[in-house]
């Protein structure tokens, strides 16, 4: 039987904006169908017009949505509310939002139930706990008593999942589920959903930016872009044969872990001086950094030694509250450490006398091979190093949407002091080679892409004329296409300009794809520190083993093998 | 650390902070009145007191002594208790003593006692009205938003704020009280003598007072649901099918609390110094009157202890709102 049919669906907002652009999709039942597209391709648009949630928001609905036997656009009130959790459940993307801050988990459950079911107050508290359990909450009975904060990540997705389970429905939608956790914690998502389905036998139509994600979870794959569909059929065989160019694109553009990096431009640097490593502009002996004193103190970071040479690119990757954010913030001198000394180098550029750029602070660097105090307070006395610049994760939110962009750019040259026609004409020229337009110096952010604003991130960072550059996820906020571009971009200028890269992200794939060496974190100390052939090719560490055995495959068959791997694990 | 013990060590650190600012308080009033101009014992004696009488209320009142010995004098009297020279003899005012009237000869600290019934009658009772008025219109103009009936409660309750207090609680007393007979006119009984004759004959004052402000509570509370609803977890309900009065009366309302809270606390605290307006339009004899009696005729001890005690209940106000807080939101830890 069909569970969902979708004809010739439009959505228009009211601004004119049409999401979705005739667009038709069957589910059978039992059946998963994964919708993938990057941002705005209209694949959330077609989620909730499911659950008829565009009704009331001013939005234009054309076409006919029948789900689990009800015309949703013809549904009176009463008939979608039934539809809606009862026979068609929805988890949403942030699962922290997607709760209720002041009641307690399992309230929130049971009140879903009590709509659909009519149970009395303590049977419906008893089917929280029920499912809370069943989607492998611990001690589900005192936990349905904690509000959502009190929650992981995980768990709040898992809480979610449990609140769909509560009625039973037919169909899951699945509206980006786990982009906003961690690797492993997505794995562990994803292989719940695959088990939830195996019991029941639900539907799931799942909404997701993520390819590797879409082959973990679905049978059926729906590519979308511009409110139309590009291309459809079994996962294995779009993902392994694309027919539509944009599907290729698309494919191209997604960095793998488990297959040959194709086209790696930023490691190309490396081939200017292959095996002949640059000289070392930054050193990090011993840092640590704490937040917060006493018993309630928090070691972000603990003993973190690397180094970062000429021409590089040091790759950091850990997952969220590994500490990598803290470390990544100390090299650039935005946070001073708690212990630990920071040494910057080579600021003459190639060939530059070692120790030249001299210690930061009182601690003193007693040169190489010299004697290190670990422990030493480094002070950095307010002075910040020009050559070390960031690269921020949301090009959004660190560019002030009250200035123009070129403006934001020309702040490190202004701040030095330089002529205005000098600074225009220099953010002029950086704005070319970031690809941007001279002339857009003059406009704001929200004229821009995310991924031009990120340029627009990169020429500031490029304004002081940086030896380093640190960057803090400066992909993760982006589109893969996007994504592609931007580290393209980023491995031009490093062998344009000698520069040396430290990139921190949590995205494994996107760190091997950039570096030359990589330190895997976790708990503020690095487990892992190596080539990236090493690191990837055969990790040491066990963490960094289930590090990359939680990455999304693109491959649905290894998907499932490794699936059952981490069954079996789970199980012994 | 257990609730009980952190909310000990909350109210701890609050106390001390109100200490400090409350003698912070008094030193600023003290250095205010000392250089402000006019004859404190010309005018505490009267106009027609010969020089040598002025000199002696003087020499009485103490006021030809260094500030600093005024001020020992004063900060005694609190923690100590102090004697008092009435012209006629030595009065003995029990600490915490806030001095001696210069007009009156009354103790400060009795005279507050006198009429902080009165003041606080007026307050938490008005509050109450405004919470249920302002709080209840909120709620429905969240829920009928973009509707006739939400503009028209909107335009009330701008008309409410938009009018000084003296011309709506005039008008009402004129209709209310005075044509229609409804309601007597404003007195103060004692809630220990009466309660049900207190709450009657202080009920105009409470609705005037209330009209004026529920708006301002109601426009919050509306906003702050507004807000609420646009918020991811009330997608979420919406597309679990449960109901828009569900989700207006528990979720949404929800997000209105703490804000009203915090608008609440501050706006009874001030009202503790006394709503001097509305105090001498319903003739009730609280603190706000004889504030301002106090500092038309310099008599220091009086105005110092007032704004004492308004400091003082600013400063409860906003550590029971803070505990509050943290009861309607668990996220919220009190430090």
């Amino acid at each position: 039987m069909t569970l969902v049919q979708v004809t010739d669906l439009s959505v228009e907002f009211g601004s004119g904006v049409r999401a979705v652009d005739g667009l038709s999709l069957t589910l059978e039942e039992g059946g998963a169908l994964a919708l993938v597209g990057e941002s705005g391709s209209g694949k959330s648009t077609v989620a909730s017009a499911l659950l008829g949630l565009h009704r009331g928001t001013g939005a234009r609905v054309d076409g006919s949505v029948r789900v689990a036997g009800i015309d949703v656009q013809k549904a009176s009130e009463a008939e979608l509310r039934r539809l809606r959790g009862g026979k068609a459940a929805m988890v949403f993307q942030d699962p922290l939002s997607s709760l209720d801050p002041y009641y307690a988990v399992g309230d929130q459950i049971a009140e879903v139930h009590r709509v659909h079911t009519g149970a009395s107050r303590r049977a419906a508290r008893a089917r929280a706990v029920d499912v809370l359990d069943r989607v492998g909450i611990p001690d589900a009975v005192r936990r349905s008593r904690s509000r959502p904060h009190e929650f992981s990540g995980g768990m709040r997705q898992r809480a979610l999942i449990a609140m769909a389970l509560a009625c039973e429905p037919a169909l899951l939608i699945a509206d980006e589920p786990t982009t906003a956790l961690d690797v492993t914690v997505q794995a562990q998502i994803l292989d719940l959903l695959h088990t939830l389905r195996e019991e029941t036998g639900m539907g799931l139509l799942l909404v997701t930016h993520d390819v590797g994600v879409a082959a973990e979870s679905a049978e059926q794959v729906l590519v979308m872009r511009g409110g139309r569909a590009v291309e459809r059929g079994a996962v294995r065989d779009v993902l392994a044969a694309p027919r539509e160019p944009y599907t290729r694109e698309l494919l191209g553009a997604v960095p793998r872990v488990d297959a040959p990096v194709a086209v790696a431009p930023a490691r190309a640097v490396k081939g200017a001086g292959e095996g002949v490593p640059g000289p070392v502009v930054l050193e990090a002996v011993g840092l640590r950094r704490e937040f917060g004193r006493g018993k309630r103190a928090v070691t972000a970071v603990d003993d973190v030694s690397l180094t970062v040479r000429r021409g590089e690119t040091l790759g950091i990757v850990g997952e969220s509250g590994s500490g990598k954010t803290t470390l990544g913030r100390m090299l650039v001198g935005l946070l001073e450490p708690s212990a630990g000394l920071l040494r910057h180098g080579g600021a003459e550029g190639p060939g530059g006398a070692e120790g030249s750029g001299g210690a930061v602070g009182s601690g003193g660097w007693a040169g190489p091979g010299g004697r290190v105090d670990l422990g030493d307070r480094v002070g950095l006395g307010g002075r910040v190093d020009p050559g070390v610049q960031m690269v921020f994760q949301d090009p959004v939110s660190s560019l002030n949407p009250r200035r123009s962009i070129g403006e934001s750019v020309a702040d490190p040259l202004r701040a030095r002091g330089e002529s205005d026609a000098f600074v225009r004409g220099r953010v002029r020229e950086l704005l070319e080679r970031v690809g941007l337009e001279p002339a857009y110096y003059d406009r704001y952010p929200h004229e821009f892409s995310g991924g031009q604003r990120q340029r627009v991130g990169i020429a500031r960072a490029l304004a002081a004329e940086p030896r380093i550059i640190v960057c803090d996820e400066p992909v993760s906020a982006l589109d893969v296409t996007t994504q592609a571009q931007v580290v393209g971009l980023l491995g031009r200028l490093q062998r344009e300009l000698g520069l040396a890269l430290v990139f921190i992200a949590h995205d494994l794939a996107v760190v091997r794809q950039v570096s030359d060496r990589v330190a895997v974190m976790r708990r503020g100390r690095i487990v892992e520190y190596g080539t990236v052939d090493q690191v990837y090719g055969s990790p040491r560490d066990p963490y960094t083993r289930r590090l990359l055995a939680a990455v999304p495959s693109l491959d649905p068959e290894a998907a499932a093998r490794r699936r059952e791997a981490r069954r079996e694990l789970a199980a012994a | 650390m257990t609730g009980l013990t952190r909310l000990s060590a909350f109210l701890l650190r609050r106390f001390l902070g109100a200490l400090s600012t409350l003698l912070a308080l008094s030193v600023i009033i003290y250095v205010v009145f000392y250089v402000a101009p006019g004859d404190v014992a010309q005018i505490t004696c009267g106009p027609r007191c010969s020089p040598a009488q002025v000199q002696q209320v003087a020499e009485q009142l103490r006021l030809d002594d260094p500030l600093y010995v005024r001020y020992w004098d004063f900060l005694q009297g609190v923690f100590a208790g102090h004697d008092y020279s009435t012209g006629t003899g030595v009065e003995h005012c029990e600490a915490p003593c806030l001095g001696v009237s210069y007009q009156s000869d009354q103790q400060v600290t009795a005279l507050i006692v006198a009429k902080l019934p009165i003041t606080a009658s007026l307050a938490l009772g008005a509050m109450a009205m405004w919470l249920i008025l302002g709080v209840g219109t909120g709620v429905l103009s969240a829920w009928r938003r973009g509707r006739i009936s939400e503009r028209v409660l909107t335009a009330v309750t701008l008309a409410g704020t938009a009018t000084p207090v003296f011309v709506i609680g005039l008008l009402l007393m004129i209709v209310v009280c005075g044509q229609l007979q409804w309601l007597p006119f404003p007195q103060y009984t004692d809630f220990g003598d009466d309660p049900a004759q207190w709450a009657w004959n202080l009920l105009l004052p409470w609705l005037s007072l209330a009209l004026i402000e529920a708006a301002k509570y109601a426009r919050l509370t509306r906003s702050s649901m507004l807000e609420t609803l646009a918020d991811d977890h009330v997608r979420t309900f919406r597309a679990y099918g449960v109901g828009e009065r569900s989700i207006i009366g528990k979720h949404a309302l929800r997000g209105a609390v703490a804000p009203v809270i915090a608008l609440t606390a501050n706006d009874v605290g001030s009202m503790f110094g006394g709503a001097v307006l509305s105090e001498t339009l319903f003739g009730l004899p609280g603190l706000g009157r004889e504030l301002v009696h106090a500092v038309k005729v310099v008599d220091l001890p009086v105005v110092v202890g007032l704004v004492m005690v308004t400091g003082f209940f600013v400063v409860l106000a906003n550590a029971v709102a803070d505990v509050l807080y943290a009861v309607a939101d668990r996220r919220v830890v009190l430090s």
